[in-house]
């Protein structure tokens, strides 16, 4: 059994970087992970830092992370315990950023008009699966060279065991 | 097999005869970016069994984004830049108040044309306008380029934008560029390659061109380039001249040795074309930068402040612009002038434009990105309108959730700042 179950936080199309991770913060906050947690969709949903639990997951429409190109706004996710984002599509910047901190991206346009916040889904990483509201949705496997950064745990542990 | 521009600047890059889209290749960038975010990269550098940069001489510094510091943690991150760069013995390295990077480094000929750069920020598609590669990246992907000196990327496929015709009067290169935005969406070009060509490109000055690659990065692009022609060629020599005297006629050699051109038969997966004289003057509405509309339709909208500078719009044409609308005038609204770079502060000064704005009431800044993303210099009070020569508007970006921005070109914000409402200067009274 290869599942894995996840509570869904839902948003829109083109949730841009600023909302997820304000720029003001982006000199002196980069290390310190509650910090770094406590400042996760500030300028876009309140609720979310106080209200979001490990394993959680966000489910979004196109092009989330557009804009900057700061590494915040992925690793206030992971410092915020988010396990996935699942959108119907990412900027490029913000998926590599993903994939360089171990943050799992899955492209699935299906899933963000099949789901809404606090829906519970399922992630089944072997078949690359997603179960949710009584429905199967596939998604595309990434591509071998990326696979190996992801299997490791992101660039920097992957170049640990390279350089 | 025919190639594109960025198809032919990729494959060098990764030492092939030829790259293909959806290709991924091991790239050996010529200058790797940073800025203030350098240190936040060193610590990550550090994790690397690494101790020293496999290439400093390919690596770039500039401390911009917070410049000068606004706060004493701002100062210590400044303070562990400049150890870093004597430590790993980086030679580019460009301190506070020498400008922007993406400015600073085509001034100083740091890049050029054929060349590939990669910077940890998402403006990096700038050094196209060059005929060179460049896309932004993440902070641990510039600490595997220190470590490493490769990286992987996709070979995007390509969009061409042939602009013909020329520009009306009080119409600029940021109009056009927010109209493409506007009709191609955020994510019309995610993850593509944007060229340019088109008999309007040649009549479209350096500073001009600039900002079309620039912005791209609003587009979703990966990369946007042009190829050099005369004007690039006479801008580089008259600037390099200036910024590095002793090696100047050596510098320019090598780029033209190292130009590179596309294919005539290169294939792009879309095809936009663009008659510069439909243009119309445009606004980016909040809160985002593909909410586009005629200045027209939000014209008299209210103004609390200017801000006119950036990457995308803080060169010599830029202020010029702005100095011709508010020369004689007396601002009703605040407005900031921030230069890209202090080459572009000593010329504006010298040509009596940095006069003409103070006079008029106008504040100038430490060359730098001020308040753009929101750090310091100028950042915005809760239901304050500013209205922006930058490059994003989106909600928070200048430091204050509960502001609103809009994006327009120099002349315009100018125009804005002396009615104290959005106008365009042509109606002013």
């Amino acid at each position: 059994m290869t599942r894995t179950a996840h509570r869904v936080w839902k948003y829109g199309d083109n949730v841009n970087t600023d909302v997820i991770f304000p720029g003001k913060y982006t000199y002196t906050v980069s290390q310190d992970s509650e910090e770094l947690a406590r400042h996760a969709l500030e300028d876009l949903d309140p609720d979310f830092a106080d209200g979001v639990r490990p394993g959680d997951v966000i489910v979004a429409g196109r092009n989330w992370g557009n804009g900057s190109s700061r590494e915040q706004a992925v690793t206030c996710l992971v410092a915020a315990g988010v396990h996935a984002v699942i959108a119907s599509s990412f900027a490029r910047i913000y998926y590599r950023n993903a994939i360089n901190n171990g943050l799992l991206v899955i492209e699935c346009a299906e899933l963000a008009d099949a789901v809404e916040t606090d829906a519970l889904i399922e992630i089944d990483l072997a078949e690359n699966r997603l179960y949710a509201a009584g429905e199967v949705f596939s998604f595309p496997a990434l591509p071998e060279q990326v696979r190996e950064i992801v299997a490791a745990g992101g660039i920097i542990p992957y170049l640990r065991g390279q350089v | 097999m025919s190639m594109t521009l960025t198809e032919k600047l990729l494959a060098r890059a990764s030492g092939r005869d030829s790259v293909k889209p959806g290709e991924i290749v091991i790239v050996e960038p010529d200058v790797v970016l940073s800025h203030d975010n350098t240190a936040a990269i060193a610590t990550i550098f550090r994790q690397l069994p690494t101790a020293t940069v496999k290439y400093p001489d390919r690596l770039a510094v500039t401390l911009d984004h917070a410049a000068p510091p606004p706060t004493a943690k701002h100062a210590r991150n400044h303070a562990e830049i400049r150890q870093f760069v004597r430590e790993q013995g980086i030679g580019n390295f460009y301190e506070v108040g020498r400008g922007i990077c993406h400015q600073v480094l085509c001034e100083e000929g740091v890049i050029g044309p054929g060349m590939t750069l990669l910077g940890a920020d998402s403006h990096s598609p700038h050094y196209g306008w060059l005929g060179a590669f460049g896309a932004g990246i993440g902070r641990s992907e510039a600490a595997a380029l220190w470590a490493t000196g490769q990286l992987w990327l996709r070979v995007p496929d390509a969009m061409r934008v042939t602009i013909n015709g020329s520009l009306e009067t009080g119409v600029t290169a940021k109009d056009l560029t927010i109209n493409l935005i506007g009709q191609l969406s955020s994510e019309g070009a995610a993850y593509m390659a944007v060229e340019f060509a088109g008999e309007g490109l040649a009549r479209l000055t350096p500073d001009s061109r600039a900002v079309l690659t620039n912005m791209m990065a609003e587009m979703g692009a990966k990369n946007a380039c042009m190829t050099p022609d005369e004007v690039t060629w006479a801008w580089l020599s008259e600037t390099l001249e200036r910024t590095r005297p002793q090696d100047s006629q050596e510098r320019l050699d090598f780029f033209r040795d190292r130009a590179l051109y596309p294919d005539f038969d290169a294939e792009y997966a879309i095809e936009h074309e663009l008659d510069l004289g439909e243009v119309e003057p445009m606004v980016s509405c909040p809160h985002t930068v593909d909410n586009v509309r005629p200045l027209s339709s939000v014209a008299r909208t209210r103004v609390d402040v200017g801000f006119i500078g950036t990457c995308t719009n803080g060169r010599l044409e830029d202020i010029a612009s702005a100095a011709a609308v508010a020369r004689g005038k007396r601002l009703k609204a605040r407005l900031l002038v921030i230069p890209a770079s202090s080459m572009v502060l000593r010329d504006a000064a010298a040509a009596g434009y940095i006069a003409d704005l103070v006079d008029a009431g106008a504040t100038i800044g430490t060359p730098g990105c001020g308040p753009c993303m929101g750090n310091h210099m100028g950042v915005l009070a809760p239901g304050e309108v500013c209205i922006s020569s930058a490059n994003r508007n989106f909600r928070g970006r200048m430091g204050e959730r509960d502001a609103e921005i809009y994006l327009a070109n120099p002349a315009v914000v100018a125009a804005s700042c002396v009615a104290g409402r959005l106008i365009h200067p042509a109606d002013l009274a």
